[in-house]
């Protein structure tokens, strides 16, 4: 292998379990076995499960947190200014009777409270909002999983951080989280590439749809993986055909592939021709990404 | 009585099961609560009887007429969305958390706030009753709310229409959306795989529903592609005291039911999988 490329693959889907998980992490080991220099981040951060597939050695994990107000009632003047300023109704206030408290569970951290208290009443102090935590898988193999605490408003915060940490050299794989939302936003959004997995079924298209028009809106390149297939109907070959959408792979359906992903095993491990698909692949996206003028 | 399907992921054919039991009762009110990725309304195409927009939130804009590009804006948010581009103050539309600071600072007035109010809540009929679901649009946020919207309207119609039924398709992962999704319902059936990312799923769906007192059921689908999982999953469920409302073989017809826009009993009434979900069903229920 010569020059290790630098770029960021995330790999997606409209919904969760069509097989995101099976393709960041086999594609991840087959990666790791041509001994590409890769990270794989894991921001599925309700329910981070790359891990479960490989043996890692812990070497680095901290929390990521937000400032949350803290209100001194010795010096509040029950003005409700931080309450108005508060764009997400996380400050409680009954003047009448000397009540004022935070919820601390509808608290974004964004500051106003603390901007619009002209008493010094309001300071601030950390909260979790979940934990980065960084795995050696093998030499310069590297798995990040974001896991967002439980009750927190959105694994957002975790996520951004875990790809921050990732830095900007090597291959980066980003396992995304399910859904169009936000979560799914902010991980595409820093990715050069966008791998979408889907099922030949209607619920599967319609999700693809979905993720589609929101990549098309972030401008993104991106590619279709087809897993499950033989299992449903045609319409999505359809699809993908009328809308020049690169089919990347198909994945068959296997019973056998089932069974072994079932136990949390990477299912390429003992199949050296489908570990050469999943490289064809990544050559296809690589040269998709250099023949576009869209720069990191 | 309302009962919810959740699952850890999607794609363990939460969805399937939500439809099935919809078409199990004479008459229900189904509520499609998977806001981000609403897919039942494909199965029963409900007519279109209602709409509400949804508001999800805000976000900044920049009237360029009256900035002076002092950058005060910048320092002031926390959310790293407001940056020069090409020398220019800009704020992105994608990392703008909506908080409003920036617009009540700017010396000049020069930041409006807009609402996102792409998303929506639809009601209809469907030929088992009433249907009411949620669409978020791509990259809005707050699903957890619009959940509580179309439970409300859920609840709203079963009263109106005498249905004592609701079934709930609730959406993946253990954030605010499901949590707004079990909060005051009678049965939370949680569907799994026996997959090892299957359970530790579920362990981590169980250590919330568990904060709620609430009858929570497990279905182990697929229960045959990988036997010894399904039996570690079943030891699990029985020492934390949780019931296994039953398990279902893999059977390639629950692809061709959604294929067909049939809900698994629909398609294949008399098959032995439409039998355990009907038992499956009573049993909840009672
Ligand atoms: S930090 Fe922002 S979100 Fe939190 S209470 Fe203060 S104003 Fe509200
Ligand atoms: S702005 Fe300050 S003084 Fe006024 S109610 Fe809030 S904390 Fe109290
Ligand atoms: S604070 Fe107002 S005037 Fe200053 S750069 Fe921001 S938008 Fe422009
Ligand atoms: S509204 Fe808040 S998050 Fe959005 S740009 Fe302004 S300060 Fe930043």
């Amino acid at each position: 292998m010569i020059n290790p490329p630098n770029i960021k693959i995330a790999i997606a889907s409209g919904k969760g379990g069509t097989g995101k998980t099976l393709v960041s992490t086999n594609l991840f080991y087959t990666l790791q076995q041509n001994k590409y220099p890769t990270t794989l981040v894991d921001c599925d951060a309700e329910e981070p499960n790359d891990l479960v597939f490989f043996e890692g050695k812990l070497v680095k994990t901290y929390e990521e947190t937000q400032k949350v107000p803290v209100i001194d009632k010795s010096r509040c003047t029950f003005c409700g200014r931080c309450h108005d300023y508060c764009n997400y109704n996380a400050i409680f206030i009954l003047p009448p009777f000397k009540i004022i408290k935070v919820i601390e569970d509808l608290c974004h951290g964004c500051g106003a409270c603390s901007v619009a208290c002209n008493d010094m009443a309001i300071s601030e102090k950390d909260e979790s909002l979940g934990t980065i935590s960084c795995f050696d898988i093998a030499e310069k193999s590297i798995i990040i999983e974001a896991k967002m605490k439980v009750g927190v408003f959105s694994p957002v915060s975790v996520i951004k951080q875990a790809i921050k940490e990732a830095g900007n050299t090597g291959i980066i794989l980003l396992d995304s989280p399910p859904g169009t939302s936000c979560p799914f936003i902010h991980t595409v959004s820093t990715a050069d590439f966008v791998i979408l997995v889907t099922e030949p079924t209607p619920f599967g298209l319609s999700d693809l749809k979905q993720s589609v028009d929101t990549l098309k809106t972030l401008n993104k390149k991106y590619g279709v993986i087809i897993n499950r297939a033989g299992m449903g109907d045609n319409e999505i070959y359809d699809y993908l055909k009328q809308e020049h959408i690169p089919l990347l792979m198909e994945i068959p359906f296997d019973k056998t592939i089932a069974r072994n992903y079932s136990k949390g095993e990477i299912v390429v491990k003992d199949k050296p021709e489908f570990q050469e698909q999943f490289l064809t692949m990544f050559n296809s996206i690589l040269e998709q990404n250099a023949n576009s003028s869209h720069q990191r | 009585m309302q009962i919810a399907v959740i699952s850890g992921k999607g794609g363990t054919g939460k969805s399937s099961i939500s439809a099935a039991f919809a078409t199990l009762s004479d008459k229900v009110v189904l509520a499609d609560c998977d806001v981000d990725a609403a897919n039942l309304y494909i199965l029963f195409n409900p007519t279109h009887e209602e709409e509400q927009v949804y508001i999800s939130g805000q976000k900044a804009e920049i009237d360029y007429t009256l900035c002076t590009n002092c950058g005060l804006c910048a320092s002031y948010c926390r959310f790293d969305a407001i940056s020069l581009v090409n020398e220019k103050i800009t704020i992105s539309d994608i990392l703008c958390d909506g908080c409003k600071l920036c617009s009540r600072i700017c010396p000049t007035e020069a930041i409006s706030m807009i609402d996102s109010n792409d998303s929506r809540m639809f009601a209809g009929t469907f030929r088992n009753g009433k249907m009411v679901y949620g669409r978020l649009a791509p990259g809005e946020d707050n699903s957890g709310k619009l959940v509580n919207i179309v439970r409300d309207k859920a609840k709203e119609i079963a009263k109106a229409e005498n249905i004592d039924t609701i079934i709930i398709d609730g959406p993946p992962g253990i954030g605010c959306p499901m949590i707004s999704t079990i909060t005051g319902v009678d049965s939370v059936v949680i569907v799994t795989e026996p997959t090892l990312s299957g359970k530790h799923d579920l362990e981590r769906t169980i250590e919330i529903t568990s904060k709620f007192n609430l009858k929570t059921w497990v279905i182990i689908n697929k229960f045959d592609l990988n036997e010894d999982m399904t039996l570690e999953i079943e030891n699990y469920c029985r020492g934390i005291d949780i019931a296994i409302a039953g398990k279902l073989g893999f059977d390639p017809q629950v692809v061709q039911a959604m294929v067909n826009c049939k809900s698994i009993p629909e398609w294949i009434p008399n098959s032995t999988i439409s039998k355990q979900i009907r038992e499956i069903f009573e049993n909840i229920k009672n």
